[in-house]
């Protein structure tokens, strides 16, 4: 076996594509669902493909042009597979409906997606009652088998899976009550609440969030309360809204516990793996893209970043890959929640990082320095921490440190 | 006066647009797709949508399915309410015309995934 890669949604399927179209003959697809293409089944509303297929998709359109690109190319699959083990010298062990496997690959790429954060983990106090969903639960739910949720629809959160919801329930018929949104600004792009809730007449209310539930068998009602400017809720601020639907759309996870066992360096602020520009793990051979790597707000760029890291898996598995024996640390500067990567390897023509903001700036500019040296500058209109950037940028000499800064 | 969100491009500008007579002016655009979007939107605005629909004798319950070309965004719930009222008919393929000239606007919903047909023992993927 040369190439596994464990996921067989966008990311998995994508590297899957790229390792056989540069000519790596055995590329296996682990994925745990009976079917392919993951998350992006139940997204089945438009706005995917644009720069990848250059028009614009459904979830469903884009996950089977992947899976049919793959299928052709003759990738492998194990389907309704899970990963149960991984050691560092890359033995992956999964079970399956034909039992139990064990395969040592060349190289291996984590693909594995991301979870959502759920109600225990943010603590809203309250009955248990049935009515409460993670957004992207319901959106299974509603799209892939039918259900009809509540009538009386409260959306804590405004990250895109909450703002596409807010519009799905209302074209279900729902009443959307309002989006509530604990920070200042949304956490979803503009677009979406331009055509999900201005268009559907749903309010978005910022710096509000739930802070109990109501009810013990079901869903009676939700309280809601302005916070201040720590995220603290503002006592009298607090007001009751009967519902009988509370959908939350409160933050992502990557899904680690693969990487973590085998000790891979993981960052505390993405949550997924500490990679160089090679999309390397501190784990020679494991590569890590897509949402598993850190989350995304576009399928095609976890579809580029995919495509790279089974480019460089392929070329280690062949050994091009020449040992890194030094690297330049790439530092999140001003205005820079994080970067991917957060190492460069030298000896590559161009190099492209990845980032978010910690805030909103406009007009505003990117400066890429290398030791204190600008070496690209690139004015922006806008930059939201919503909204993922990514910079290109050549590095012409040795350099230590390169700092990514919005000013 | 009226507020619109250019969705053009990520930038995503909040725009002023006044009316007078057939004349529109916009300002807070920083790119001529803000007056085009603008006057789509304060003249004809539409737009896509997407749905789900039952499906019977195939390998899902549900099949999704949306508008072939963006539809007047006045139609929009009157659209939903015509195609929640269809049950497909496995197999369906992607592009799959489900219901022709919805609300009368002259757009086809087509199929979004493939359903295969499946018997009942053959249900579960696994078998």
């Amino acid at each position: 076996m040369n190439l596994c890669i464990i996921g067989g949604g966008p990311a998995g399927l994508s590297a899957a594509i790229r390792a056989r179209e540069d000519g790596l003959e055995d590329v296996l697809v682990i994925e745990r669902a009976d079917s392919l293409g993951g998350i992006l089944n139940q997204c089945i509303h438009h706005g995917f493909g644009v720069h990848v297929f250059k028009e614009e998709l459904t979830g469903p359109e884009y996950s089977q042009r992947l899976i049919d690109r793959a299928l052709k190319l003759g990738v492998k699959f194990a389907l309704g597979a899970m990963v149960i083990d991984i050691e560092e010298d890359r033995t992956v062990t999964y079970v399956s409906p034909r039992g139990l496997t064990s395969l040592k690959p060349g190289a291996v790429v984590l693909a594995m997606g991301c979870r959502e954060r759920s109600r225990g983990a943010i603590g809203i106090p309250g009955g248990r009652g049935s009515g409460v969903y993670s957004a992207g639960t319901a959106q299974e739910m509603v799209n892939m088998k039918g259900f009809k949720l509540g009538q009386k629809v409260v959306i804590l959160g405004s990250g895109d899976i909450g703002l596409i919801m807010a519009r799905r329930m209302a074209l279900e018929g729902a009443d959307v009550l309002g989006v509530y949104e604990i920070a200042p600004h949304s956490g979803g792009l503009k677009r979406n609440i331009a055509q999900c809730l201005n268009d559907y007449g749903i309010p978005l209310f910022l710096s509000h969030t739930v802070t109990r539930t109501k009810g013990l068998k079901t869903l009676e009602g939700v309280y809601v309360a302005k916070v201040d400017e720590n995220y603290q809720p503002i006592p009298d601020t607090e007001h009751f809204i009967p519902c009988d639907t509370l959908l939350l759309s409160v933050g992502l996870i990557p899904e680690n516990e693969l990487a973590t066992k085998i000790n891979v360096e993981m960052s505390p602020i993405t949550g997924g793996a500490i990679v160089n520009n090679r999309l390397e793990t501190s784990i020679p051979g494991v590569f890590a893209a897509g949402n598993a790597l850190h989350v995304h707000d576009l399928v095609d760029h976890v579809t580029l970043e995919s495509y790279d890291a089974a480019a460089n898996a392929v070329k280690f598995i062949r050994g091009q890959l020449p040992p890194a024996t030094h690297s330049t640390i790439v530092t999140p500067g001003h205005g820079v929640r994080y970067t991917v990567p957060m190492a460069l390897i030298p000896g590559e023509p161009m190099y492209t990082i990845s980032f978010r903001s910690s805030g909103i700036y406009s007009p505003c500019e990117i400066k890429i320095s290398a030791d204190g040296e600008t070496i690209r500058s690139i004015k922006k209109r806008a930059i939201i921490p919503s909204e993922m950037e990514r910079v290109r940028f050549v590095l012409k000499n040795p350099a230590k440190e390169v700092k990514v800064e919005i000013l | 006066m009226t507020e619109i969100t250019c969705v053009s491009c990520p930038v995503g500008c909040l725009m002023a647009v006044t009316q007078q007579n057939s004349q529109i002016s916009v300002t807070g655009n920083e790119c001529p797709a803000g007056l085009e979007y603008a006057k789509e939107e304060l003249t004809a605005p539409t737009r896509n949508i997407a749905t789900s629909i039952k499906v019977t004798g195939g390998h899902m319950t549900m099949l999704s399915v949306k508008t072939a070309t963006p539809i007047p965004k006045s139609k929009i719930m009157a659209a939903v309410a015509e195609i929640h009222k269809i049950t497909a008919a496995a197999p369906v393929a992607i592009g799959d015309i489900i219901l022709e000239n919805v609300t009368g606007t002259g757009v086809n919903i087509v199929a979004t995934r493939e359903v295969k047909a499946v018997g009942f023992a053959h249900t579960h993927p696994l078998f």
